[in-house]
């Protein structure tokens, strides 16, 4: 399967909700619109010619200069073209909802959980919503840029002295 | 006269029960010895890795990649050196390549024996557990001779390895591939064709084609139900497209089919590494790769470049290029994906492992709704689920 044809498939079916393409990329990137990531990935499911039939992968990412610094980063693969795909798509701080895609990936549920748990990214519509390898009751999400790795209060443990950059 | 009201039984399967293998809970509700509904609790040995990786130079995240799925280490740590590499844009020799392969495969062998055997003490028979580990020490002493350690290896380096393979690393080896045969087919003839075990097996556990793959299943718990998805064939790395082996599949997804494509794939994987240790190129064991190969220790102090470069990658003062990468090995339990963010700072800006085990092991409620207890507990045992992969 080409690039040309994914990418021209999806914009015919998108149009402007494409904010990004990306095919110099190891594997076709494409951002899109958060309000319309559930309908791209259906999409690409279940059309006729890309059939990316499995979600290898869905982590968050978050960049804190951004203007939508919350992103999620779906990794599909069309197993029997072997074909790669990763969408994106970014949501503000504070409204980091995303639709689930537990409905069309029963994969999803425990990614789209771990997601939440260390990036606080709401999937509307997952039917069990909770932390998943934090503690319930840890009231952060640490892998947002602003919390350091040491113990913020100790002087001894500065990361810069290691030649190491600190958020 | 009225009913009383049903009533289940909550049962706790774990953390620390010795039929998980590691620190993960299930709480079954069960009707009698029937399983109606599972829930999993995991996170019990979660160590924050994607977080300590966003401050760890390159060369430092290793040690952490040991530790996910820790009866495989080595294709683990090679598997992250390759993303590296794809990332820097290194193109590594055939004899790299090649002892990569041997090395990735003795883990793989080892990984499905202790699994195998795990399903057969599970199922009462404690002896071929026993017989085959001789086989895994082994390895761990061939591991020994190539790294210096044995469980957690922290095997080779960006761009190659640290040493090249000794002769007596090359003499273990070949002892190991000429003992390890005799040593399985009597591990299959104790259990393959075993009335007991494969009453206690057949059928128990399965996942249609379909379903495995809607769950993310990659490795051999995927192939037992019919898809024949590796990705050392699919997207060749390290070369595996210059060998001769066989991607053995399944048919019904079931506890048995999963045995036996594990116990197929340890065949294959003795093939591989004969083929690879017999075709073995001459060539450096590294690359020339100085902003992240630590030059060898003599060097450092008696050459001013080696001693420069040996600073400046300590030191954090190296060129890292802009960029997104996901690679992918095919890790002991399936597909093992590694996304890494670059922003050409001295470590990751994001790092994501894509851990097998933790995505496939949702599927686990729907295997053993319906069954019984015993049969839940083999169940897991042959989805070979790791605690260190599970929770990351």
């Amino acid at each position: 399967m080409e690039n040309a044809l994914i990418v021209d498939k999806l914009y015919k079916a998108f149009g402007r909700d494409i904010l990004k393409m990306d095919t110099d990329a190891d594997i076709l990137s494409v951002t899109v619109a958060h309000p319309v990531i559930h309908e791209v990935i259906r999409f690409l499911k279940e059309d006729g010619d890309l059939e990316f039939n499995m979600l290898t992968d869905l982590c968050g990412i978050h960049y804190p200069d951004r203007g939508l610094p919350l992103g999620v980063v779906y990794h599909l693969h069309n197993l029997p073209e072997n074909k790669r795909i990763r969408i994106k798509t970014f949501v503000t701080l504070a409204d980091p909802s995303v639709s689930t895609v537990t409905d069309l990936f029963s994969s999803a549920n425990w990614m789209e959980r771990e997601t939440y748990d260390f990036y606080g990214i709401l999937f509307t519509g997952h039917p069990n919503l909770k932390r998943i390898l934090n503690v319930e009751y840890m009231d952060f999400f640490p892998l947002r840029k602003e919390y350091p790795l040491e113990d913020p209060t100790r002087e001894d443990k500065d990361d810069r002295f290691f030649g190491r950059n600190t958020q | 006269m009225e009913f009383e009201e049903k009533q289940y039984t909550t049962l706790n399967l774990g953390p620390t029960h010795p039929a998980t293998h590691g620190i993960f809970q299930n709480v079954l509700t069960m009707d009698g010895e029937q399983i109606v509904a599972a829930e999993q609790t995991i996170g019990y040995i979660h160590r924050a890795f994607e977080k300590i990786a966003e401050h760890r130079p390159f060369y430092q995240i290793t040690p952490l990649t040991d530790r996910l799925n820790y009866c495989s280490s080595p294709i683990n740590n090679l598997g992250w050196h390759m993303t590296v590499e794809k990332l820097l844009g290194v193109k590594t020799s055939k004899r790299i390549d090649y002892l990569r392969i041997i090395i990735m495969e003795l883990a793989r062998i080892t990984d499905h024996l202790v699994c195998n055997s795990v399903i057969g003490v599970d199922s009462g028979a404690l002896t071929g557990f026993i017989y085959v580990f001789q086989e895994r020490e082994r390895v761990y002493e061939i591991y020994e001779e190539v790294s210096g350690a044995r469980l957690t290896t922290n095997m080779g380096r960006i761009g190659g390895f640290e040493r090249d393979l000794s002769i007596r690393a090359v003499k273990k080896i070949r002892e190991f591939l000429d003992h390890l045969p005799k040593v399985l087919h009597e591990f299959e003839k104790l259990l393959m064709r075993n009335r007991i075990f494969m009453d206690r097996t057949i059928g128990v556990g399965p996942i249609s084609a379909e379903r495995a793959v809607n769950y993310g299943f990659t490795g051999p718990n995927l192939r037992a139900a019919g898809v024949d998805y590796d990705v050392r064939v699919m997207t060749p790395y390290s070369s595996y497209e210059d060998y001769e082996f066989i991607i053995p599949v399944g048919t019904q997804g079931d506890t048995y089919d999963r045995f036996c494509v594990r116990q197929q794939e340890i065949w294959e994987s003795v093939k591989l590494v004969r083929q690879a240790l017999e075709n073995l190129p001459e060539g450096p064991f590294h690359m020339d790769v100085p902003e992240f190969y630590l030059p060898p220790k003599q060097e450092v102090y008696s050459k001013m470049e080696a001693l420069i470069w040996h600073f400046k990658i300590v030191m954090g003062e190296i060129e890292v290029p802009v960029g997104e990468v996901y690679h992918s090995v095919e890790g002991g339990n399936g597909e093992l994906g590694f996304f890494l963010v670059s922003d050409g700072g001295r470590t990751p800006f994001r790092l994501h492992f894509r851990r097998p085990g933790f995505i496939y092991y949702q599927a686990y409620p729907e295997m053993i709704r319906g069954g019984v207890l015993s049969d839940a507990i083999l169940t897991m045992s042959s989805m070979n689920v790791i605690a260190g992969e599970l929770d990351a």
